[in-house]
């Protein structure tokens, strides 16, 4: 590896680093050398993403499909107003590139997938994994492990925080423990709550994101002792914190005694949780849904529209407004049959894929057209 | 008594309970007796079969149950037992 030269402008930026014994310039010119993927542009990536570029790791890939929403900002510093509408990696790039012009950054606006992974991760040295949701957990460990790559893992739950480092080579060559060795499989879909059904405290991700980012940090400089073989847990409600140890399994699937996955798999169905196209939506017809009213099966009627419009005109269904649907789940029954609608059928074909993404609901049925439809029919009858 | 420290994602099944006390004597009678005195939090405990979920951990102190005597694991006055469940937050 080409020795890494850094200008006038880069030593004096970096100068509280580069005088610090342990780091100094060769751990400066480590980080200039690394290349770190940051795998999700929200709560734990806006911290890890801003002091990953402000510390001057040289290449620094920001993958993420979404888009910058209103909803992300009691968060996601990363982000300002002017943001929202913006794809997250763009406006991550923007600002980074802001707050460092001495660095790469590397742009993925995609949805990470058992077909992308192994592709993206490569070029990488380091993956840290800053995700929302189970599949793309073991996605990213699986990818990791494949390709020997350290996955610097942080995860985040209402006021529960864990930070690990997975699958880290020691100096003989030995990789230490990764996802799979401390949660063999997921929980099954819907039965433990998802944070986006639980909510998280704004700041949570700001100490668990700088806890990943301090990790990311040793493990490229080798300064200090990386979180390999432990997890460390963080409960912010009544500030305390754990670390315990994880052990690798020699029954671990990826690499225990023996290995039974060889390369990436269908982690929405490992995760027990089917992939929805608008095909896979169940749909009822307006003629379908006042048979059903007409009949004596019970079901359940949701109104995912906004307040206002409620008001002007409703059937009677129970009103939750789709961004509320996450927090209200509770009320969506799961032993008869749901439908959904809103005006004409796009929010609560919105609401059905996230119910079912987030929560494994499988009785949903979206009312096509929407109320608009609906009134269509009643008022020509 | 022994403690056993209830994660926040199960502590809706136990009126916000953080911790429970118990003088079970091993890990699974403990397990078991939480689940006695919250019904509800039993279907996040144990599977179909009884079997304690796989996703979650259990740690007395901070070492997993599984490299000690894994649920017949014996539990003493002053030990903390930890359950820790996996979760998946961090973008949204």
């Amino acid at each position: 590896m080409a020795q890494e030269t850094f200008s006038k402008e880069e030593l004096s930026r970096y100068s509280r680093h580069l005088i610090i014994p342990e780091f100094n310039i060769e751990g400066q010119r480590k980080l200039k050398a690394a290349k770190v993927l940051v795998v999700g542009t929200g709560g734990l990536g806006a911290p890890l993403l801003q002091y990953l570029a402000a510390a001057g790791v040289g290449t620094i890939g920001v993958l993420d499909f979404d888009i910058v929403e209103d909803s992300n900002l009691q968060r996601q510093v990363l982000f300002s107003t002017n943001d929202i509408g913006k794809p997250k990696v763009l406006a991550a790039k923007e600002r980074l590139e802001g707050l460092n012009p001495y660095i790469n950054i590397v742009t993925h606006n995609v949805h990470l997938s058992s077909e992308n992974a192994l592709d993206i991760v490569k070029d990488y040295d380091l993956v840290a994994d800053g995700t929302d949701n189970f599949p793309t957990r073991y996605l990213v460990n699986d990818a990791c492990v494949l390709l020997g790559k350290t996955n610097v893992y942080a995860s985040i739950y209402r006021f529960d925080g864990q930070v690990s480092v997975f699958n880290y080579k020691n100096e003989d060559g030995v990789f230490g423990p990764n996802y799979r060795d401390l949660f063999p499989s997921p929980p099954p879909p819907g039965l433990v709550p998802s944070c986006a059904e639980g909510g998280v405290l704004g700041v949570l991700p700001g100490i668990v994101g700088s806890l990943q980012a301090n990790e990311v940090i040793k493990v490229i400089t080798g300064v200090g002792e990386p979180l390999v073989g432990r997890l460390f847990l963080f409960d912010a409600m009544n500030f305390e914190t754990r670390t315990v140890k994880v052990h690798r399994d020699e029954n671990n699937p990826l690499n225990g005694k023996n290995p039974t996955i060889t390369a990436l798999v269908d982690y929405q169905e490992f995760c027990g949780m089917k992939q929805n196209n608008e095909d896979d939506i169940k749909k009822i017809s307006v003629q379908e849904f006042i048979e059903l009213q007409k009949s004596e099966e019970p079901f359940q009627l949701i109104d995912v529209r906004e307040d206002f419009e409620y008001e002007i005109a409703n059937i009677e269904g129970l009103h939750i407004p789709l961004a509320d649907v996450e927090e209200e789940v509770d009320q969506i029954v799961s032993d008869r049959k749901v439908v959904i609608h809103c005006k004409s059928g796009g929010r609560s074909k919105k609401a059905i894929e996230l119910l079912e993404k987030e929560f494994g609901f499988s009785n949903l049925y979206n009312l096509t057209g929407g109320v608009d439809a609906y009134f269509d029919v009643v008022d020509a009858d | 008594m022994a403690k056993v420290i209830i994660p926040t994602p199960l502590r809706k099944f136990t009126d916000n309970q953080a911790s429970f006390e118990t003088n079970s004597e091993n890990v699974y009678d403990a397990i078991k007796a939480l689940s006695g005195a919250f019904p509800d939090i039993q279907k996040h405990l144990f599977d179909e079969q009884g079997q304690i979920r796989s996703f979650l951990r259990i740690y007395l102190g901070d070492e997993d149950i599984n490299v000690l005597d894994k649920e017949k694991t014996s539990l003493k006055a002053e030990d903390v037992l930890s359950i820790i469940p996996a979760i998946a937050g961090g973008k949204n």
